[in-house]
């Protein structure tokens, strides 16, 4: 296997993009990532979309999107596997690279949500959990993660509040990163009055509704250095793993097994440990998402993450910092693009990009991107050289 | 939308709980299954659930799925029957402030939604709860 | 011997009271209260319709019978609100109780008589041992038009009964129908509220043929009134069966055990038969228990039961019909109860 690198990313704006159909959003972040990486050719590439076809009624989308790159014939594939599409394509793309078929790779992901209105959106993001045995009976995702909300609450003591500093942190991550969706701070007093979604969760422990597109270049190491790229930024742990895609077949419902599987595969491929990583992006869909994975993930013990983010550890001045992009909450959730974008944040952190959220001598990251209530989980790590 | 022919073929599992217990370890599988997910067996004996069980978390939805706009808000719950396998469910007949974790649930029959003004009626189970 | 081998009730657990209508249409609450002999009525919940309720009333019938679902050989479902116009309720209900597929499956509808109908047709099948067993259903959510006096009456509730020939605990000692056509009440097709005519539903109407069918059983058995330990009469109001009672000799004491209005309101297909689940409920062996329906349209059927030992052994494997009238209650007001029944315009 060939040690593979990310020598280019781009991403445009994020938000309700009234004007831009799926297409046009997905083409510019591609060649934001293209032109970041200064190759004139790709070789093959990879999409992660939950449901166009569902938010736009667009299949097919491998081949538009080659098509309105620019990039026909090349080998081009669009990957599913709900909110961590993105996550997925990356693991595609170094999958092709490492093996040796292809040479550059563009890896993306792209959702363009606000083309249907609300109880359509619900709908379409509904389809991650099981149709027949949970939506039949009128769940929503909000729900789903509200019945684990409840659960860790019950086992662990994890408190409402614990729960709303997730929301605040990542907003305060978020007021410093220009891309985020939602760049302001909130308190924890804003996210205990916001609407109840779904009792626990309100309408502030929600990640939002977002059009939007990311991508990156993956090559060879070897050819990245021949590029002169710098720093080199490696894949160096690639972890993949599914569960039962409804919440209600899990032993426990707080524990997110496909997440834990996948770091526990990546931290064996990358020969690192929990201790080791600087940074980390997660897939905070909700706030008690971020809690429960950042258990499995090894950073902290079973039942401790609500009580590490109230302790600050998951800040960006604390022990391991916690999506410090501002995570889905602040910076958005155009579902299939998430994946890559928390791949953005690694490199944008490797290159000391990060502005005012800069982790100091950052040069182990690592990204979680999630499916439905954790029925799939793809965790990567990198690493700065 | 929920077509005839899809609504159908879930009746048994629907109407009476119908589920697979592996034939080798004992796992019972709701909706039944070919595999068995813990022992890879794929004998599996046809069993009727318990029609009452144990509420293992819940949640009150606020924002509704279009197709249940008219009932919200409404409870759903996962529901722990015969101590081996879980379901989820709306959990009817109660004061939210009543609900807890690990108070009793029974199962009954509801009209789970209509398909518009003609479609066909679907049922499906919901838990009740007691006390 | 044929007759009863399980029964059981349902009734939704959601209340509205009669003062709550009363006060959203100025009606005199008090003079309703007394002329009705009405205190408050069921509601259905959204999620309930005849068929759920039947379901679950026939869940109760078959867990005090006791016996393998798959040897009922037929399914009656008596109702004027089947949810669909076309497709049958039975079907259903018999997949749901597992009584599917080797049977015999059908809808009645005669207003509030189509319970009893059910019954009548049920038994007399499996007396003439055409199969085992059979369960037959009344049960109604019944609508009253906003304002209308029904809309104080008109509720929701569940009976059923499994007719056999072994483990009987109540045998049919004799049936007796009668019937003319009148025209008291009626809904006509692809109308949401039925019709009625006034004061014409009852002498013409509900006293005439609950006293054709009760007098002409009690010919037919040689009876007195004394005979009966319980009698049972169709209640679209408290006042009518204590009324019809009085005219046909028998004392408030006979009728009291299956009198259930005044605490759940007219259920239509399911009133006389829950008030025959009340009175099993409390019933010795050797007594013997009479029954009435009305149906508008119209018509009555009567039984007469004679209770035996096995009572005993069921009673308790089910919940009984005044635990669920005076158990868990929820009660709505009337912009609930309006939301929870259709009543409110969309656009």
């Amino acid at each position: 296997m060939r040690e593979v690198a990310i020598i280019g990313v781009g991403m445009n704006e994020w938000g309700e993009l009234w004007e831009k159909p799926l297409r046009e959003i997905f083409v510019e972040a591609a060649l934001l990532a293209i032109d970041d990486a200064g190759v004139k050719r790709i070789d093959s590439m990879y999409v992660g979309s939950m449901s166009s076809g569902l938010f736009v009624g667009q299949e097919h989308i491998a081949s538009l999107l080659a098509d309105y790159l620019g990039m026909t014939p090349i080998p081009s594939a669009r990957v599913e596997s709900a909110c961590a599409s993105g996550g997925l394509a990356l693991r595609q793309g170094f999958i092709d690279v490492a093996s040796g078929m292809s040479e550059i790779v563009l890896v993306g992901g792209v959702e363009k949500m606000t083309d249907v209105g609300g109880g359509e959106a619900t709908f379409a993001l509904g389809t991650a959990a099981d149709q027949e045995y949970e939506c039949y009976h009128g769940v929503t995702f909000p729900g789903l993660y509200a019945l684990i909300a409840k659960a860790h609450m019950h086992q662990y003591g994890t408190t409402r509040e614990q729960m709303a500093m997730v929301a605040v942190k990542n907003h305060r991550n978020g007021s410093k990163n220009p891309a985020a969706q939602y760049p302001f701070e909130i308190t924890v007093d804003d996210v205990l009055k916001s609407t109840l979604v779904a009792d626990p969760l309100r309408l502030l422990d929600c990640s939002p509704i977002t059009d939007g597109a990311a991508a990156a270049v993956l090559c060879p190491v070897e050819l990245a250095k021949k590029l002169k790229k710098d720093p080199i930024v490696k894949i160096i742990g690639s972890g993949h793993a599914t569960d039962f895609t409804a919440l209600h077949s899990k032993e426990d419902i707080t524990w997110p097994a496909a997440t834990a599987k996948a770091a526990e595969r990546a931290y064996k491929m990358s020969e690192k440990k929990p201790g080791d990583i600087d940074f980390v992006e997660v897939h905070d869909c909700f706030t008690i998402a971020e809690i429960c994975v950042t258990e499995a993930l090894g950073l902290f013990e079973k039942g401790q993450g609500g009580k590490a983010v109230e302790k600050g550890l998951t800040s960006l001045e604390g022990k391991i910092p916690v999506n410090t992009s501002g995570g889905l909450k602040s910076k958005g959730h155009p579902v299939g693009a998430t994946g890559i974008a928390q791949v953005i944040e690694v490199v944008k952190q490797f290159r000391e990009e990060a502005g005012e959220r800069q982790v100091k001598d950052a040069k182990i990251g690592m990204t979680q991107n999630m499916g439905g209530t954790g029925g799939s989980c793809l965790v990567h790590i990198f690493e700065k050289e | 939308m929920l077509t005839p022919q899809r609504y159908w073929r879930e009746i048994p599992h629907r109407y009476r709980l119908e589920a697979g217990r592996c034939k080798k370890c004992g796992y019972v599988a709701f909706p039944p299954r070919l595999v068995c997910p813990r022992c890879k067996n794929r004998e599996f004996e046809s069993v009727k659930l318990k029609d009452e069980g144990e509420i293992v978390s819940y949640t009150i939805i606020r924002v509704p799925p279009e197709q249940f706009t008219d009932q919200a808000p409404y409870v759903i719950g996962i529901i722990e029957l015969d101590s081996e396998v879980k379901i989820l469910a709306q959990i009817v007949d109660c004061d939210f402030d009543d609900l807890a974790i690990g108070k009793k649930a029974k199962i009954e029959l509801r009209k789970i939604r209509t398909e518009g003004e003609s479609g066909i009626i679907c049922y499906g189970y919901k838990g009740i709860l007691l006390e | 011997m044929t007759g009863i081998v399980g029964y059981g009730a349902y009734i939704p657990r959601y209340r509205i009271k009669v003062e709550e209508i009363a006060k959203v249409w100025g009606a005199d609450a008090p003079a309703y209260k007394k002329g009705l002999m009405l205190e408050e009525k069921s509601v259905p919940f959204p999620d309930q319709d005849t068929i759920t309720l039947s379901v679950e009333a026939s869940k109760n019938a078959l867990q005090r019978a006791d016996i393998d679902p798959r040897e009922i050989g037929a399914v009656y479902v008596g109702s004027e609100s089947h949810p669909y116009a076309v497709k049958p309720s039975g079907t259903i209900v018999a997949e749901a109780v597992g009584a599917n597929p080797d049977c015999h499956c059908a809808d009645f509808e005669f207003a509030c008589k189509a319970g009893t109908e059910a019954m009548y047709v049920c038994y007399g099948l499996v007396k003439a041992g055409e199969f085992k067993y059979g369960l037959a259903v009344g049960a109604d959510t019944s609508q009253g038009a906003p304002g209308d006096a029904l809309e104080y009456s008109a509720s929701a509730g569940a009976a059923a009964f499994i007719f056999g020939k072994e483990k009987v605990f109540a045998e049919v000692e004799a049936t007796y129908s009668y019937m003319s056509d009148t025209p008291d009440f009626w809904r006509r097709e692809y109308q949401y509220y039925p019709q009625h005519g006034g004061r014409f539903t009852g002498e013409q109407a509900y006293f005439k043929h609950i006293l054709g069918a009760a007098r002409g059983i009690i010919e037919k058995t040689n009876a007195q009134p004394e005979d009966f330990n319980h009698v049972i009469f169709h209640q679209p109001n408290g006042k009518f069966p204590l009324k019809v009672g009085k005219m046909l000799g028998f004392s408030r004491e006979q009728i009291e055990a299956g009198l259930l209005v005044p605490k759940i309101g007219n259920t239509y297909s399911g009133s006389s038969p829950l008030g025959l689940t009340a009175v099993l409920d409390i019933a010795k062996s050797g007594e013997r228990i009479l029954i009435v329906s009305f149906g508008s349209g119209a018509g009555s059927d009567a039984f007469i039961f004679r209770v035996t030992e096995r009572i005993n052994e069921v009673r308790d494997k089910a919940p009984k019909t005044r635990e669920m009238i005076d158990g868990k209650k929820f009660y709505v007001d009337y912009g609930t109860y309006a939301k929870f029944r259709g009543k409110i315009l969309k656009g």
